[in-house]
C-alpha cells in the first residue's frame, strides 16, 4: 500500500518535475533527493501527528488512572468525539501565543535551544527499520547513531536554562545534564548488550537476528539491560519519576520556565518524540520490532500472516508508549540524590554484570538465542 | 540477616514498583466519577450561599429597614449602606451597594439580618464582563430577590426548624 | 561534485567555528563553538567513510564530555575583566608560542608526508564493508597491549579521581538513600495496646 502511493508519486510527480527543470546530467542525483524528502516527510508528518495525540492519551489515560475522564469536549465539527480536536486547539493556542523574550537573556542561543532539542529526537528516525525493507538510511552503525543523537537531546535543555538568564532555569538544566550524562552510561552499556547478542550496530539486523518465537527475542536472555534501557530511558527523556529537571514543586517548570507559546511547544513536542523514540527503540531492540509475536506458534502464525509487519512494530511501540504514561500515573517523583544513585551505584554495575553474561552467553552458543 | 536478604530481592524485582502499577491498572477501568458540568449538576443545600438577593414583603414593600447590621458584620468590608427618613416616617435605604470582587460569601450578613431581606441565593453562575458589573447596586440586588422569590421562601420554610 | 560542496561547506564551518573558540569573549560561547567544530569535522570524517570515528566523536566528544565542560564553565563564575587583565604583556610571548608551533606542524605536515600525489581518491567501498568491525579487528588484535594499558591507565585515573572525591567523607552529612529505602513501617513505629483511660465524668472534677 505505501510502497504503491511512494512508487505512484516518484513517477508521475518527481520525475517529470526533474526531467523538465534540469539539466540531464543532473537529474538522476536531484531526483535521488527529492525521493529521500518525500520519504523524510513520509516518516517525520506521522511522527508529528503522533506527537500531538500522545500528548491527549497522557491526558486521557491519566485521567482515567485518576478517576477522571479527561478532555472530552473539544471536537470537530459540532461533535465533541472524546475530545479528540484538543490537541489542534492547543496547538493553535501556543501559534499565536506571544514568545517573550526575557530581558538579560542571550537572545540567539535563548531561540536555537528549543530548536537544538527537537532536531535530534527527529533525525534519529532515520536509521529505524519499519520493515525487513522500509528503512530511511540502512547504515552500518545505526544503534551508535542513534545513541549519538539521543546524547545530544541535552544541549537543548542546557542552553535553554542559561540562555534563560534565570535561577530556576538554570537550576533545572544543571540537574537534567548530571542526570543525562549519569543515564547515558547505563544506557549505553545496555544497547552494547544488544549488540553483543545480536552480533551487529544495524538496527535491521538486530531485529533480524531475533527470528524465531517471542523467546527468541531479546527480552529474555536481556532481561535485566531491556528493564534497565527502559528506566533510562525514562530518565533520558526527563519523564516522570525522573522529572526533576522541571520538578514544578520546586523549581517551578524547570529549564523552560521562561518559554512561551510556540517556543515552549517546541520543547513540549521534543519531550513527547524522544518518548516515542525512546519507545520505538525499545520495541526493536528488545522486542522483536516488526516480527510477529505469532512467529513459531503453529496455527495462529498462519492466521496472522495478513497483517503487516509494520503494525506489530507499531503496537509494540504504542505498548511502551502507554508504559511512559502509566508509570508517569504512578510514581512519585524520585529525589535528586536517589536519581543519582539509581544510576551510577545501581544501573551500571547491574548492566557491567550481565554484559559479561551475555557474552558468556554468547561464547558458549547457548540455544535458543545464540545458536 | 534474612530481612536483609528479602529487601534486597524485592528492590532488585522492583516489587513495590509492581504492586504501584497494579493499583493504578486497577483504577484505569474504574468508573469515573466526573461531573459533566454544565449537563449534569451535583445536588445543592438549601443553605446553598451564592448570588446576593434583597428581599420584598408580599405586598411589595422592601423590607430592608437600613439597620446596617450587615454593613456592620461584613468581615469582607463589602457592603455600603446609606440612609434616609422616608415620607412616611419610615427609614429606608438611598443606597445598597455589595461588592461581589471582596464578598467571600460567609452568609453573615443573612445571619444578621432581622428581617430576612438580604439573603444569598442558590445562584453561582454569574459573571462579569465590563467594570462594575460585579458592584451590585441595590435596584439589582432587587431585581435578583423579585426573580427567585419562591425559591428563597421555600429555602427559608426549610430551614425554619433550625432558626 | 557534491562531496566538494560538502567538504568545503564542513571545512569553512569547522575553521570558522575554531577560530571563534579563541575569540569569543563569553566562555560559554567558546564551548558551545567548540561543539560545533567537533560537529564540522565529524561530517569531513563521514565523507572519508570513516563512520565509526564520526559517530564516536559525537558520541563521546558532543554528548559527554562537552555537556560536562558546559556545566562546568556554567557554574563558575569567571570575571572577563580578570581573564583580559595583562592580554598585551603576555602577548609577545602567546606569539612566540604560535610561531613555534606552527613551525612544528609545518615540519610534521610537510610535503614529505603529504605529496599531493598521496591525496588519493577516496575508494567507493562496498555497502557490507563495516568500518567497525575493521577498527575492531585491529584494535584488538595488533594493538591489543596497546589498548590493555591505556584501558588500565584509564581504571586507575578513575580509582584515583573517586579515592579524592571520597576522601572527605567524615564530615559528610548526606542521608544515605540505600538505608533509607529499606525501611519499614515496622521499624519505625510501635502500636502500644493501652487500657483506656477511665471516664472524664466519673472523676470528681
Amino acid at each position: 500500500m505505501l510502497e504503491i502511493v511512494y512508487q505512484f508519486i516518484s513517477q508521475n510527480v518527481l520525475l517529470p518535475i526533474t526531467t523538465f527543470f534540469l539539466p540531464v546530467d543532473y537529474q538522476a542525483q536531484a531526483l535521488t533527493v527529492l525521493q529521500t524528502v518525500i520519504k523524510i516527510f513520509s516518516i517525520l508528518v506521522p511522527v508529528l501527528i503522533t506527537v500531538a495525540y500522545f500528548t491527549y492519551a497522557e491526558r486521557k489515560v491519566i485521567g482515567f488512572i485518576q478517576g477522571r475522564i479527561g478532555p472530552n469536549r473539544v471536537g470537530f465539527f459540532g461533535f465533541s468525539l472524546w475530545g479528540l480536536g484538543q490537541p489542534i486547539a492547543d496547538a493553535v493556542k501556543l501559534i499565536v501565543k506571544e514568545i517573550i523574550v526575557p530581558t538579560g537573556s542571550n537572545r540567539a542561543l535563548f531561540i536555537i535551544a528549543p530548536i537544538l532539542s527537537l532536531a535530534p529526537s527527529l533525525a534519529a528516525w532515520a536509521v529505524i527499520p519499519f520493515d525487513d525493507t522500509k528503512v530511511l538510511a540502512n547504515i552500518n552503525a545505526g544503534l551508535l547513531y542513534v545513541l549519538a543523537l539521543t546524547s545530544l537531546a541535552v544541549y537543548g535543555v542546557i542552553i535553554a536554562g542559561w540562555a534563560s538568564n534565570s535561577k530556576y532555569a538554570f537550576l533545572g538544566a544543571m540537574r537534567s545534564a548530571a542526570q543525562i550524562v549519569a543515564y547515558e552510561i547505563s544506557m549505553g552499556f545496555a544497547l552494547v548488550g544488544v549488540l553483543v547478542a545480536a552480533g551487529s550496530l544495524n538496527l535491521g539486523d538486530i531485529v533480524n537476528s531475533q527470528v524465531g518465537s517471542v523467546f527468541h527475542w531479546f527480552w529474555l536472555p536481556l532481561f535485566p539491560l531491556f528493564i534497565i534501557y527502559f528506566i533510562s530511558g525514562l530518565a533520558e527523556t526527563n519523564r516522570a519519576p525522573f522529572d526533576v529537571a522541571e520538578g514544578e514543586s520546586e523549581i517551578v517548570a524547570g529549564f523552560h520556565v521562561e518559554y512561551g507559546g510556540m517556543a515552549f511547544s517546541v520543547f513540549f513536542m521534543a519531550e513527547y518524540a524522544n518518548m516515542i523514540l525512546i519507545a520505538v527503540l525499545s520495541a526493536i531492540m528488545f522486542c522483536g520490532g516488526w516480527l510477529s509475536p505469532f512467529q513459531g506458534v503453529p496455527g495462529l502464525e498462519e492466521l496472522f500472516n495478513w497483517v503487516p509487519p509494520m503494525f506489530w512494530l507499531l503496537a509494540k511501540t504504542s505498548f511502551f508508549m502507554f508504559l511512559f504514561l502509566w508509570f508517569r500515573a504512578t510514581f512519585p517523583r524520585y529525589r535528586y540524590d536517589q536519581i543519582m544513585r539509581l544510576g551510577w551505584k545501581v544501573f551500571i554495575p547491574i548492566t557491567i554484570v550481565w554484559l559479561v553474561v551475555v557474552s558468556a552467553l554468547v561464547v558458549t552458543n547457548i540455544p535458543p538465542w545464540f545458536n | 540477616m534474612t530481612n536483609k536478604i528479602k529487601n534486597y530481592v524485592t528492590s532488585l524485582f522492583l516489587w513495590e514498583l509492581l504492586k504501584g502499577l497494579r493499583l493504578t491498572g486497577k483504577y484505569l477501568f474504574k468508573r469515573k466519577i466526573t461531573v459533566q458540568y454544565p449537563e449534569e449538576k451535583t445536588p445543592q443545600s438549601h443553605r446553598f450561599r451564592g448570588l446576593h438577593a434583597l428581599r420584598r414583603y408580599p405586598n411589595g414593600e422592601e423590607r430592608c429597614i437600613a439597620c446596617k447590621l450587615c454593613e456592620a458584620v461584613c468581615p469582607a468590608v463589602a457592603i455600603t449602606i446609606e440612609s434616609e427618613v422616608r415620607a412616611d416616617g419610615s427609614r429606608r435605604t438611598t443606597k445598597y451597594d455589595i461588592d461581589l470582587t471582596k464578598c467571600i460569601f460567609c452568609g453573615f450578613c443573612e445571619e444578621s439580618c432581622p428581617v430576612d431581606s438580604i439573603v444569598e441565593t442558590r445562584i453561582f453562575e454569574y459573571h462579569g464582563e465590563k467594570r462594575g458589573d460585579l458592584l451590585m447596586t441595590k435596584p439589582r440586588l432587587l431585581e435578583i430577590g423579585d426573580l427567585v422569590e419562591k425559591q428563597l421562601a421555600e429555602d427559608r420554610e426549610k430551614d425554619a426548624l433550625y432558626r | 561534485m557534491i562531496e566538494q560542496i560538502v567538504f568545503y561547506l564542513f571545512g569553512g564551518i569547522l575553521l570558522l567555528s575554531a577560530s571563534m573558540v579563541v575569540v569569543m569573549r563569553n566562555p560559554i560561547h567558546s564551548a558551545l563553538f567548540l561543539v560545533l567544530s567537533f560537529f564540522a569535522s565529524a561530517a569531513i570524517w563521514l565523507l572519508l567513510q570513516a563512520e565509526f570515528l564520526a559517530i564516536t566523536l559525537v558520541l563521546v566528544y558532543v554528548g559527554a564530555v562537552m555537556v560536562l565542560f558546559l556545566f562546568v564553565v556554567m557554574m563558575l563564575d569567571i570575571n572577563l575583566v580578570t581573564v583580559r587583565e595583562g592580554f598585551a604583556r603576555f602577548l609577545p610571548v602567546g606569539i612566540t608560542v604560535a610561531v613555534f608551533m606552527i613551525a612544528a606542524m609545518g615540519l610534521v605536515v610537510s610535503s614529505d608526508y603529504f605529496i599531493s600525489d598521496t591525496y588519493m581518491p577516496i575508494k567507493s567501498i562496498g555497502l557490507d564493508y563495516s568500518n567497525t568491525k575493521e577498527l575492531g579487528l585491529t584494535l584488538y588484535t595488533q594493538y591489543l597491549y596497546q589498548f590493555e594499558i591505556a584501558g588500565a591507565i584509564l581504571l586507575v585515573a578513575i580509582v584515583a579521581a573517586i579515592s579524592l572525591s571520597m576522601s572527605k567523607s567524615k564530615v559528610n552529612k548526606s542521608i544515605s538513600p540505600e538505608q533509607q529505602v529499606i525501611v519499614k513501617k515496622i521499624d519505625r513505629l510501635r502500636v502500644v495496646k493501652m487500657k483506656a483511660e477511665p471516664n472524664i465524668k466519673s472523676r470528681e472534677i
